[in-house]
C-alpha cells in the first residue's frame, strides 16, 4: 500500500531506495555476523574437536566423541562415553525444564492476575504500577544477593517470618539445601519476572475495546465467564508472544543459579554446567558440544511453538 | 455489604502486590545502614541510621572503577548499536524488499540466542583480538543483545510514522540519507531514548559475558564485583557492605525507570523483547 508517488515518479527511484536500504543494512548485518554468527560456528565446531582452554589451535577433530562414543574393552564390555550419557549433564537438563516449565507458569498466572488488578480504574493505580516495575529495575545479580541475605539460614527475614507464623519449626537453610534451593531459585525468578509478563498482559488487555465489557454487562453475563470466553480469548496472542520470551530466557539461564545457589546440583542448569566445564574444568570441547546442545534444544522449541502456535511473531512485518 | 466486602479485597490484593514488589529493596536499605551485630538482628523497620558501610563502598577504588567501568561499557555499547541501528531500521521499516521479514526475524532470533552457545566461540575471538580482560572485550560480546534489540524496538517505531510526511520529503527530492537525519531523526527522540536507557540497562545488568572475559578486579563490571564480593574467608560475607553496594548501584536504575515508566513500558510492548 501506500507507495504510490514512489512508483509514480519512476523505477530510478525505487531502485535508488533499494540501494540505500542494502547498504544501510550491511554495516549492522556485519557486526551481527562478527559478533553472532561467526562464534556460534566456532562453538559448534570445537564441540567436534578436542581443544583445551590453553592450546585453543591445537584441537584435532574428533568427531561426535563429545557427544557419544563408545569403546569395547577385550573382556567385551562395551563403556559408553560422553555428555549424551554423562548423568550430571541429564541433572542440568532436568533442572533447566523444571525451572523454565515451573516458573513461566507461575510468571504467567500471576501476571495475568497483576494486569487484571491494573486493568482496574483506581486511585494511586500509577503508583502502584511504578511498584511493580522495581524488581524488574534490579539488576539480576543485586537481586540475587538480596534475597541470599533475606533466605539466610541464620539471620534471613523469611525464616524469621516463616516461624513467628508458625508455617516451619526450625531454621531451613534454602539455598543451601538439595531440597529447597530449587524453590529458592524459583521464587526469586518468579519475583523478578512477573512484573515483565503483567506489563504485557496489561498492554494486551488495554487493547480490547470497552464496550465489549459493556455488552456482556448488559446482558448479565457473570464476570468469571466473561474473562473465560471474552478476556482470555482477545489476549491470547499478547500472552503467547509473552510466553514465547519467557521461556527462552528460562532456558537459557545463568546468572541468578550461579550467585544464589553456587555449586548446587539440585539447581545447575545447562547453561551454568557448560560453563564450568569451559573455563572451570579444562573440558573445553566437552563445554563446548554442551553450549551446542542447548542451542539445538532452543532452536528446536522455537521452531515447534512457532510452528504448532502458529505465532505471528513479527507483527505486522509485511504490512 | 457485599460490594463493601468486595472493595476491602480488592484493597488487599493491591496492597499484596505493592508489598512484595517493595519488600526485597526496603529490606537491602534497612540492613544497609545496620553494623556490627545489630545486622545479625532481624528487624521490620529502620532501627538505625548508619552511614558506616556506605563509606566503606565508596572508600573501596576497585568498587568505584567498576562503577566506571559499567558506565563506560553500557554506554559504549548502546552508542555504537544505536549508530548501526538507526539507518538499519529505516531500511527494515520503510523500503520494500525481498526476504525483508525474513531478516527481521532472523535479527529478533539473534536476540533470543542461548549466550553461551557463542561463548566459546566468543572467547576466542576475544583472545585473537587481544581484548582479553579490557573493556572492549565486553563492548564487543555485548553488541550481540543490545544491536537486535534496539533495531527491533526502533523498526516497530519507525513502521508507525506517517507516510505523508517521507512522500513529501521524497518530491523535494530528498534522498533516504536526508530523510532520515532531517525529517526521521527529529521525530524519534523519544523513541530514542526509551530504546537506548532499555540497552543500558540490559547492559549494565550483563553477567555470564563479563565474568568470563575479566581476569582481574580492576576490570570487572558491577554486577561482577558485586557478585563477587566476599570477606576473608569464605563465611564471613560483608552483608552490610554488598547491601550497601546494591542499593547504591541500583538506586540510579530505579529513578531512571520511574521517570521514564510510561515510554519504557510502551517500548517493552513494543519490542515485545525483555531489555
Amino acid at each position: 500500500m501506500a507507495r504510490k508517488s514512489g512508483a509514480a515518479s519512476g523505477n530510478s527511484l525505487s531502485a535508488q531506495r533499494k540501494r540505500a536500504a542494502f547498504w544501510f543494512l550491511v554495516p549492522m548485518l556485519s557486526a551481527l555476523i562478527f559478533v553472532a554468527a561467526w562464534p556460534l560456528l566456532r562453538t559448534i565446531y570445537f564441540s567436534f574437536t578436542d581443544t583445551s582452554l590453553t592450546s585453543l589451535y591445537d584441537g584435532r577433530w574428533i568427531g561426535f566423541d563429545n557427544y557419544l562414543s563408545y569403546r569395547e574393552l577385550s573382556s567385551g564390555r562395551v563403556i559408553w562415553k560422553g555428555t549424551l550419557v554423562d548423568p550430571a549433564w541429564w541433572n542440568a537438563v532436568w533442572n533447566t525444564v523444571r525451572f523454565t516449565f515451573i516458573s513461566v507458569a507461575f510468571e504467567t498466572v500471576l501476571g495475568l492476575m497483576v494486569a487484571l488488578v491494573l486493568h482496574q480504574n483506581f486511585k494511586g493505580r500509577g503508583w502502584v504500577r511504578a511498584a511493580i516495575l522495581i524488581p524488574w529495575a534490579i539488576p539480576t545479580i543485586v537481586s540475587a544477593r538480596m534475597w541470599g541475605w533475606m533466605l539466610n539460614d541464620q539471620f534471613g527475614i523469611i525464616n524469621d517470618m516463616l516461624l513467628s507464623v508458625g508455617l516451619i519449626d526450625r531454621k531451613i537453610a534454602w539455598t543451601a539445601t538439595a531440597d529447597t534451593a530449587m524453590y529458592a531459585v524459583l521464587a526469586v525468578d518468579i519475583w523478578k519476572t512477573t512484573p515483565f509478563m503483567a506489563l504485557l498482559c496489561l498492554a494486551g488487555l488495554q487493547m480490547i475495546p470497552r464496550d465489549i465489557y459493556e455488552a456482556a454487562k448488559v446482558d448479565g453475563v457473570h464476570p468469571i465467564k466473561v474473562f473465560w470466553k471474552v478476556t482470555l480469548p482477545l489476549i491470547r496472542p499478547a500472552l503467547m508472544v509473552a510466553i514465547i520470551f519467557r521461556s527462552l530466557d528460562a532456558l537459557r539461564i545463568f546468572d541468578l543459579v550461579y550467585v544464589l545457589t553456587p555449586n548446587s546440583q539440585a539447581t545447575k542448569t545447562m547453561s551454568v554446567i557448560a560453563r564450568e566445564n569451559l573455563f572451570d574444568f579444562d573440558k573445553f570441547a566437552y563445554g563446548s558440544a554442551q553450549s551446542t546442545l542447548l542451542f539445538a534444544l532452543i532452536a528446536i522449541f522455537v521452531s515447534a511453538y512457532i510452528w504448532l502456535g502458529k505465532v505471528d511473531l513479527g507483527g505486522n512485518a509485511d504490512r | 455489604m457485599k460490594k463493601h466486602l468486595q472493595n476491602v479485597g480488592f484493597w488487599c490484593v493491591v496492597a499484596l502486590i505493592v508489598i512484595v514488589s517493595v519488600f526485597p529493596f526496603y529490606y537491602a536499605v534497612i540492613t544497609s545502614f545496620k553494623t556490627g551485630t545489630s545486622l545479625f538482628e532481624v528487624d521490620y523497620f529502620i532501627t538505625s541510621f548508619d552511614l558506616a558501610n556506605y563509606a566503606q563502598v565508596m572508600e573501596n577504588k576497585k568498587f568505584l572503577r567498576s562503577i566506571f567501568n559499567s558506565v563506560l561499557i553500557a554506554g559504549a555499547t548502546v552508542g555504537f548499536a544505536m549508530f548501526l541501528a538507526v539507518t538499519a531500521s529505516y531500511a527494515l521499516a520503510r523500503v520494500h524488499f525481498r526476504g525483508r521479514s525474513l531478516l527481521l526475524m532472523s535479527i529478533l532470533a539473534v536476540s533470543m540466542f542461548p549466550q553461551i552457545a557463542v561463548l566459546a566461540g566468543l572467547f576466542e575471538l576475544i583472545r585473537f583480538l587481544g581484548i582479553y580482560n579490557t573493556p572492549w572485550a565486553m563492548i564487543l560480546s555485548y553488541t550481540i543483545f543490545t544491536l537486535p534489540f534496539t533495531v527491533w524496538v526502533l523498526t516497530t517505531f519507525m513502521r508507525d510514522l506517517p507516510i505523508e510526511i517521507e512522500e513529501a520529503a521524497i518530491i523535494d527530492g530528498a534522498t533516504p540519507w536526508n530523510i532520515i537525519t532531517q525529517v526521521f531523526l527529529p521525530l524519534m527522540w523519544p523513541a530514542l531514548v526509551t530504546t537506548g536507557l532499555l540497552a543500558f540497562i540490559g547492559a549494565w545488568n550483563e553477567f555470564l559475558f563479563a565474568l568470563t572475559f575479566t581476569a582481574s578486579e580492576e576490570q570487572r563490571t558491577v554486577p561482577v564485583a558485586i557478585a563477587l564480593l566476599s570477606g576473608s574467608t569464605e563465611f564471613e560475607t560483608p552483608w552490610g557492605a554488598l547491601m550497601a553496594a546494591s542499593v547504591i548501584v541500583t538506586v540510579p536504575l530505579i529513578i531512571l525507570v520511574l521517570i521514564f515508566q510510561q515510554k519504557i513500558v510502551s517500548g517493552l510492548t513494543a519490542g515485545g523483547v525483555k531489555g
